[in-house]
């Protein structure tokens, strides 16, 4: 600790993080009695804000200039593809897009709400039981969670409700109960809210996807079909397809957020502070470095304040938490030449490529509205729902419509067909042809987590608090590129049934680099994974540090491994589930959840 | 001298009306001797009854300092500080003094308060609340040394003595007042309870009330006659609205539950707070216990319809909602209202009950007065939290985006839709009330959610 910085007054908890898991964290704390002080880095944001209608739904200002996300020009990441480069500064927003500010990236998500599926959860068991343990390529880090879906299905549930989701069920206590996905587990209740009404786009790929013999679901969105109120007593208004939920604050207060959904309750409470514009820089231990004391940070006027609490919450975005742990030296770092070591370890990000459909001119697709969450999806090629056996590749892909709703500058940029002009008449003319008539079709797929990508502290670059940047060392793998090759031919049979008059078939090319440049998904994960074994993760399954038992970390830095699903669903989860184990365990006897 | 008075009256009936919001409330029937700690508590209760810091507390500000500006056209009036602090505040106040200046608007040193305390109501309030309201503020208070701010009426206002000949001619004598009290009889306790928080700490009718030309309430009791609480004049665009049994501009379509949901939170299936209620909510009747919010409603439901029904009763018409869902939008204000409105308040003007309040069959919507639904669109408007309902929802203003006439066609298609019988607005008002709107606005404080 550095001795010019104040001490201020003891807490319970310190929870690092404004955003979904923090909010989570918070809650529960403070119903468990404790006293709780988060600290968000970021400007405090509110619906009343950052979501005034009309001026909210500006796209130059949501998607271009990134209002609600991270101030890279105070802290970054250092990117390459591998060891022989050198990483440098990510310094403009385009590949992945972190938030900040109080919601996090709860604020400006666009409300996609899955649970994990259950064989994602023990994919290293499933593997080996299904396809025998030569099967996992050299290379690959294949593991388990440690939490079974049955284990986390209650708190699957409450994270539900909380966000108002909608969605229709499959399957209900065993039993059929709907037009669900019929891949999904079963459920304990139905969805909170029924689904969202598909948009058009959606409507036709429902119709082709059945043709074709596949099993159509609606997404589970956490964007609102009617109005609602959680089991915490704040209300939501109902979503109505205007499209502004990725990279906006819903000015319908339809779309959940930690915003609408948990601190409208938590700002009330007594036993609870939150401090923005607070910018932790480690995580303070003890002579014995078993037990944290508190946290350090910069605090809104610059001044280095230490926060001592009984209990450390890291709750911060995926790659964070990594870093925190790092430059706090919780659990050890990992070191790729020896495969040892567990903080940056199984660093992973999500296998997503867009492929476009043409259909007839009579048919306007009307790409401008949609909802963030909303859509069909199938899982046939997802996940362990289909045969691996003959295909010699590890994960899936969900496939789906999800229109959240395509601007005008977003439509631009998107221009015509491969080929089109990027400038002139043939441009204009591709450009609102595409507009008008296409749709986009997704396979949102998994990534593997391999012994040569991972997170470490940059040698070279730092923040602007003089600290080391995250270094990201990523490239796609054989394994992944022909996944995404396999699943993408399927969406080809559907463009046919549906009529397409031309088709774009995006599939991942075989040594062509991961580039930063392109955006392709904010859904990182790994690097402090959850696991049963201290060697492989750096969290036991209760998301508790193996190292310093009064420190847990929530996220999707926990994920062993990437998934076809977005995250949010399972970070929520994950840290309902972490909550009820601290509440039940924890605070009475403090010390290892897991031996 | 004519000219000057009429100017005098008219910011009189503003700081009247602006400075008087409902609210109401009591503590438990008194116990024998309570603890001193108990009648500081019951006190408390008895000062959110009476809705006490919706004046004399700053949004922000520390309780009870006072400050809160009432801006008038011939000058501004400050809420005073009425902490316990002996210099700034009214620590110096004997319990008699005290209970004077609360019933009969006499100020220590013998001046008369300006009418914005609502002191024609309060002098109904009972001795065992007075003395629990002593209590709270001598000891329940932390007193502030915040110096009062000068009140800057400019002359006549600025003297006291006209105010006192007013007082002298309007203001009930407390003692009457009781002993009528005591006289009347109810149906039942419970509607005894309710008369007493509505026509006493509640001050409902300071603002619900029509007031006569010379700034008095025309009724201050039930038995007054119909036109206790049959809807106030408009301040600042906010039209207080019937609280009588009207089927189309009272509560006669709400039920007990109705008004006892609406008192906790703010919000029922039929409506939500805007204006001056947002503050009597928030300050006052969503800390009532349940008893007294029933009593409050049950009272109310008493009060029949100040003239006889002339249209028949609220039914909702679709034609307004099958014109909109065929695309047709030639009804005058129509393309406005799809434009702006119906992503909310929904084509078929029922909303989204209770998160965006309906427009079809609103008394608000269809009270003769269109003030407030024209200020609302102009200004926007915040339903607050409360302590049952922890969400805020915030209306967007369109004074920027919307001219005087589109204001007045959005307005007249909402009156007009749906079954709603009021008649249209013109350019005018809305101009007027455009003009009324205060610089502060919008809200210093934006809500947390």
């Amino acid at each position: 600790m550095s001795d010019d910085s104040r001490r201020l007054k003891p807490v319970d908890v310190v929870v690092v993080g404004g955003g979904w898991a923090g909010s989570i964290m918070a809650k529960e704390m403070t119903e468990a009695g404790r006293t709780v002080v988060m600290l968000e880095r970021g400007p405090d944001r509110s619906t009343a804000g950052e979501g005034a209608y009309p001026a909210s739904i500006d796209e130059l200002e949501g998607n271009f200039r990134y209002k609600l996300f991270q101030d890279l020009s105070k802290n970054t990441v250092t990117i390459r593809n591998n060891a022989s480069q050198t990483a440098l500064p990510y310094r403009r927003m385009a590949a992945f897009l972190p938030g900040e500010g109080v919601g996090g990236a709860g604020l400006h998500w666009s409300g996609v709400h899955f649970r994990m599926p259950p064989d994602d959860l023990r994919l290293r068991s499933r593997v080996i039981e299904k396809y025998g343990a030569k099967f996992i390529p050299e290379g690959m880090n294949l593991q388990d969670y440690g939490v079974t879906y049955e284990e986390l299905e209650p708190f699957f549930d409450k994270a539900e409700k909380v966000f108002g989701t909608s969605g229709e069920a499959y399957k209900v206590n065993g039993q059929v109960v709907g037009q669900g996905n019929v891949f999904a587990p079963s459920r304990s209740d139905h969805f909170p809210l029924p689904p969202l009404k598909d948009v058009y786009t959606a409507h036709l790929f429902r119709k082709a996807a059945e043709e074709v013999g596949f099993h159509p679901y609606s997404l589970p969105a956490a964007n609102a079909s009617q109005q609602y109120t959680n089991p915490y007593g704040v209300q939501m208004g109902p979503c109505n397809f205007c499209g502004y939920c990725s990279g906006y604050a819903c000015y319908m207060y339809s779309k959940a957020s930690p915003n609408v959904n948990i601190l409208p309750v938590l700002r009330r409470h007594p036993l609870f502070e939150l401090r923005a514009n607070c910018h932790v820089l480690r995580v303070e231990r003890d002579s014995t470095g078993t037990r944290a004391t508190g946290v350090t940070y910069t605090d809104a006027d610059g001044k280095v304040v230490t926060q001592p609490a009984e209990m450390v919450i890291l709750t911060a975005f995926q790659f964070h938490n990594v870093r925190l742990m790092l430059l706090s030296g919780i659990g050890k770092p990992y070191d790729p030449v020896r495969n040892e070591g567990v903080v940056g370890r199984n660093f992973v990000y999500q296998n997503v490529t867009t492929s476009v459909v043409w259909l007839d001119p009579k048919v306007e697709t009307n790409q401008y509205i949609g909802a963030g969450g909303g859509g069909v999806a199938f899982d046939d090629f997802n996940s362990e729902n289909f045969d691996h056996g003959p295909l010699g590749f590890v994960g899936g892909s969900p496939v789906w419509v999800n229109q959240a709703g395509v601007k005008a500058i977003a439509a631009a940029h998107s221009g015509g067909p491969p080929g089109t002009p990027r400038w002139g008449s043939a441009w204009k003319a591709g450009m609102i042809d595409t507009y008008r008539h296409s749709l986009r079709i997704d396979a949102h797929g998994a990534n593997m987590a391999y012994r040569d990508v991972y997170l470490d502290l940059d040698p070279t670059w730092k923040d602007a608090y003089g600290q080391p940047l995250l270094r990201m060392t990523f490239d796609w793998k054989d394994n992944d590129i022909r996944m995404n090759r396999y699943v993408v031919d399927k969406i080809g049979n559907v463009a046919k049934a549906m009529g397409a008059r031309n088709v774009h078939l995006t599939r991942r090319e075989f040594g062509k680099p991961f580039d930063t440049r392109q955006y392709q998904t904010t859904h990182l994960g790994g690097g402090a994974v959850m696991g049963t074994d201290p060697q492989t993760s750096a969290l036991n399954r209760y998301m508790q540090s193996w190292d310093v038992h009064n420190v847990f970390v929530i996220g999707a830095n926990a994920f062993p491994q990437g998934t076809g699903y977005n995250p949010t669903g399972m970070v929520a989860a994950l840290a309902y589930w972490a909550a009820h184990h601290i509440r039940t365990t924890y605070l009475a006897h403090p010390g290892p959840l897991a031996g | 001298m004519r000219g000057v008075w009429k100017s005098g009256l008219r910011s009189l009936v503003v700081a009247l009306l602006v400075a008087s919001v409902p609210g109401v409330g009591q503590s438990a029937r008194a116990q024998d001797a309570p603890a001193p700690a108990d009648l500081v508590t019951r006190g408390e209760y008895v000062a959110e009854a009476a809705d006490c810091g919706a004046c004399h507390t700053v949004p922000g500000g520390a309780p009870f300092a006072g400050g809160m500006a009432f801006h008038l056209p011939t000058g501004t009036l400050y809420a005073p500080n009425i902490t316990p602090d002996v210099k700034a505040g009214i620590g110096q106040y004997s319990e008699a003094e005290f209970i004077r200046a609360i019933r009969q608007g006499i100020r220590r040193d013998g001046a008369t308060l300006y009418p914005a305390m609502p002191y024609p109501s309060y002098a109904r309030m009972t001795d065992d609340d007075l003395h629990a309201l002593y209590a709270y503020f001598m000891h329940g208070v932390r007193p502030v040394s915040t110096p009062v701010v000068q009140d800057g009426m400019h002359w006549p206002l600025s003297m006291r003595w006209p105010l006192t000949v007013w007082r002298r001619l309007f203001a009930p004598d407390p003692a009457v007042t009781l002993q009528g009290a005591t006289a009347r009889t109810f149906p039942d306790p419970v509607v005894a309870r309710g008369a007493y928080l509505v026509e006493g700490p509640g001050h409902c009718g300071a603002c619900h009330t029509p007031r006569a030309v010379t700034m008095q309430e025309k009724a201050l009791t039930a038995e007054d006659g119909p036109l206790y609480l049959s809807g106030g004049a408009s301040v600042d665009g906010w039209r207080p609205v019937s609280l009588r049994g009207e089927n189309r501009t009272g509560l006669g379509r709400w039920s007990e539950q109705d008004i006892v949901r609406f008192l906790a939170t703010g919000r029922m299936p039929l409506g939500a707070a805007f204006g001056g209620m947002t503050d009597a909510i928030n300050h006052g009747t969503q800390h009532m216990t349940a008893d007294d919010q029933l009593a409050i409603a049950r009272y109310l439901k008493t009060l029949s319809p100040t003239t006889p029904a002339k249209a028949p009763g609220w039914a909702y018409d679709p034609a307004a909602t099958t014109a909109l869902r065929a695309g047709d939008v030639s009804a005058r204000g129509a393309r406005h209202y799809v434009d702006s409105c119906a992503a909310c308040h929904r084509t078929d003007g029922r909303g989204y009950p209770t998160t965006f309040p309906p427009l079809a069959g609103n008394p608000v919507v269809m009270d003769p007065t269109p003030d407030s639904l024209i200020r609302i669109v102009l200004e926007g408007n915040t339903l607050r939290a409360t302590r049952q309902a922890p969400s805020a929802f915030v209306m967007p203003g369109f004074a920027a985006r919307m001219d005087d006439a589109a204001v007045a066609d959005t307005v007249s298609f909402i009156r007009a839709a749906w079954g709603n019988d009021a008649p249209a607005v013109n350019a005018a008002d809305v101009a007027r009330i455009r003009r009324s709107l205060s610089p502060e606005h919008p809200p210093v404080s934006l809500p947390m959610n």
